[in-house]
This record gives structure tokens, sequence and C-alpha cells, in this order.
């Protein structure tokens, strides 16, 4: 025991090791946070607030914070479902969001994220932003109008590439994700087998004449949630 | 009794919400003998001449007639649902919205790849409904009760949908019934 600790999520309480964050500790116990910018591998950002929980009464990023003994932690409660709706729907109607004919649509894990909360329509009028697409590079492209800022790209591209073919650019609504390169993806060192392609959750970077090879019906989510893979494994 | 009224439209929206509605195969039987419709493209009536229980939207709002049209739906209808994803955020008409209306009547009547359009004009007919400067989900123009996604719906959203409303039960649809695609 002395390396162990033990927190609190929801009334439940579970075991946790020292350098854990928040969100890994709850996910070895079977315990689903939900989470966007947080992907297995990568640093964690804390960009997209997704997964925040109250720690000790306060507002948290799960994906950040390291656990501290017998903190604890509110995660799936109706404010905090309220919480995460809310910032689900403000990022539909931040972006331009088509799913009707994304190719990532039905393994999208904002459109995944939107599906478990069960929104029907977004409560925030939709800003039909004009951005562009970047179709330069023979083999992936990039659609920043389904860009969600997450800057998983960044990190895969600097942290397991080792390329940093990505960055942010521009401030407030003028955020987004540029290339290193003078103006077009074609320009920088980026592949089709990079990790930063493979790390976007949503349809901004796809590989080109891939689309749509599974049919509805067969994709990732269109059955179960995202996130109860995590919550199986608590039951199994 | 008399039996509840149904209305529909299609607004900015391609007809797909309504073949998804014919799509509950033979429970078309069973809704026929649960409800009346009224002004709708099914029975082809045109005007509402009283209140109607439920109106189902298809489409968005991208011209004057649209609001409209929206407009005496909510003026008539107790439950106004927005049926399919141009309904709820604009859908492909929506497309458009980024791009400013000039260029857009540019592209469609004078600069179009299969553009034959000799005297250069412009349509500009009375008769046709002004575009709006974009096209707007419908709960952004009036009070919209319920959100059905999809493009389009599940037959079966739909069905359950409506079965839920005229029983007087909760509208909760299934994870796998809420799809926006």
């Amino acid at each position: 025991m002395a390396d162990g600790m033990t927190i609190t999520i929801d009334d439940r309480t579970i075991s946790a090791q020292p350098g854990q964050t928040v969100l890994e500790a709850a996910q070895a116990a079977g315990i689903y946070i939900p989470r966007l910018c947080h992907r297995e591998g990568l640093t964690p950002g804390g960009a997209c607030r997704v997964c925040v929980v109250l720690v000790n009464g306060r507002p948290q990023s799960a994906c950040t914070l390291p656990v501290t003994p017998g903190m604890v932690v509110e995660n799936d409660s109706p404010r905090m479902h309220e919480h995460r709706k809310r910032i689900i729907e403000m990022l539909f109607v931040e972006g331009n969001h088509f799913c009707m004919f994304c190719e990532k649509s039905g393994n999208c894990e904002l459109q995944a994220l939107a599906y478990r909360f069960g929104i029907a329509a977004p409560r925030y009028p939709y800003q039909f932003p004009r951005r562009s697409v970047d179709a330069s590079h023979p083999d992936i492209f990039i659609d920043h109008n389904r860009c969600v800022l997450c800057a998983r790209c960044i990190r895969a591209s600097r942290d397991l590439d080792g390329k940093n073919v990505f960055q942010f650019v521009g401030r407030g609504v003028h955020k987004r994700v540029g290339v290193n390169a003078r103006a077009r993806l074609v320009d920088t060192d980026a592949d089709v087998s990079d990790a930063a392609v493979e790390a976007c959750p949503v349809g901004a970077i796809l590989k080109k004449r891939v689309g749509y090879a599974v049919p509805v019906g067969m994709r990732l989510y269109d059955h179960a949630p995202i996130g109860a893979d995590i919550e199986a494994e608590a039951k199994a | 009794m008399a039996k509840p009224k149904v209305a529909t439209t299609s607004l900015a929206g391609c007809f797909g919400c309504h073949m998804s509605l014919l799509d509950i195969d033979d429970r078309i039987l069973q809704l026929v003998d649960l409800v009346d419709f009224d002004k709708s493209p099914i029975d082809d009536k045109k005007h509402f001449d009283g209140p109607v229980d439920i109106g189902l939207i298809e489409g968005g709002c991208c011209n004057e007639e649209n609001v409209r049209v929206l407009q005496d739906f909510r003026t008539h209808c107790t439950t106004l649902i927005s049926v399919g994803d141009c309904a709820t955020m604009g859908g492909i008409p929506a497309m458009r919205n980024g791009i400013p209306l000039a260029e857009c009547y540019a592209e469609a009547y004078l600069n179009g790849p299969s553009v034959h359009n000799p005297s250069g004009e412009i349509p500009n007919d009375p008769e046709l409904p002004l575009l709006l400067d974009k096209v707007y989900p419908c709960h952004e123009v009036v009070k919209v009760d319920y959100h059905i996604p999809g493009c389009p719906p599940p037959a079966d959203a739909l069905w359950q949908a409506l079965v839920a409303l005229l029983t007087g039960k909760p509208l909760a649809l299934p994870y796998e019934l809420i799809k926006y695609d």
C-alpha cells in the first residue's frame, strides 16, 4: 500500500496509482469520463473541457489532473451531463458539421458524444463560419470546417511522428490548425501513415480515396455509445 | 371523439424525410387509423382550416415563403416537430451559408459550368420567393417543440415519436434512432 491510494468517484471508492490522472484512474476502474481531445499515447491537452469533473467541488479537467489521496470526484451527475452537453452543442454550432455527407460519420468522436448524450439539436445559434479545405496533398486533406481545435494532430505530429507538421495559428474565433509550410499541406513532411492523421477525432484530417468504406450499421458507434467498451470492462 | 390531426410540409428539403415517413411500411395503415392528415403533401390539402395537433416540418428556411409556411404551422399546430437535419441544422442547403448571396446567384444563373443564360439576367419575377441571407434551422425562426435528427430520420424514429405523442407518453428515442446521417 506504499504507492496506492483511494479516490472517490460518484460515491464509488476506487484505487489509484501516483502519477495517474483522474481520467486514467477512472478508466482503469471501468468508469468512463467523456473526453474528446484526450487520446491514449498523447500528452494530455485539457483543450476541449468535455472531461471536466468536479474535484472536491471545483471544476477540473480529468485528463490533466493527477490523482491525490482521498479526492472526491463528481462525474456522472445531471449537472455534469448538462455541462458536457452544452460544450458539445457549442462545438457543433461553432463549425460546419454536415454529418450527412461526412466520411467520418459513424466513426466520429464528436458525433458519438452527441449521440451518447442524446442531443437532437443544439440550443445555440449556428455560426456557419466560412472555412477552407486544403486538398493539396496527394493522400490526405484537411477540412477546417470540421476541425474542433482539439490539438490531437499537433501533439501526435510533434511527439509521435517527430515532424511538427501542425500548429495553431490565430486567436479566438480566428484560431485554426495551420501547417508548417508557407501555405499548403503538400509542402510539409506530412505522410498518410502519420499518427497525426489517425489522431483526428472528427473528419478534419482524412485519408483520400478510402471514405465510406464501412457500410452504415457496421461503423464504430452505430450500435454502442462511445465509452461503452470502458464501462463493459467494469462489468466483466 | 375525432382523431388527432397531423400536418406535414417540406420547406428547404428534398422530401426524403416524407419518404422516410412512408417507409414505416404497413404501419401506415395503423397511422391512418390513429390520425387524420390535415395540410400535407400526403393528401394534397393546401390550407389549414382549424387547429392541428401535430405539425411535422421537413427542411429549413431558405426563402421568405418557407418562413411564412413555418409561421403558419406554428400558429395552427399544438406541437411542432423539426424532422431531419435540414430542419434541425439547415442541412445541405445551409452549405451556402458562408457564401454571400450575390455569389450564390452568380454561380447559379451566370457562371455555373452548365448555365445557358444569354440574357445574363438573374430571375426576379415577383412570383419567386426572395432568398434569405442564409438558410436557417426552423428553431431559429419559430419555437419548435421537438427535434428528430437524421438524413433522413429512420422510419422507426418517426413512428416511435408519433406513437409516443399520440399516446401521451414521453418522447425519448433510443440510442440507435438518434442519428445525424
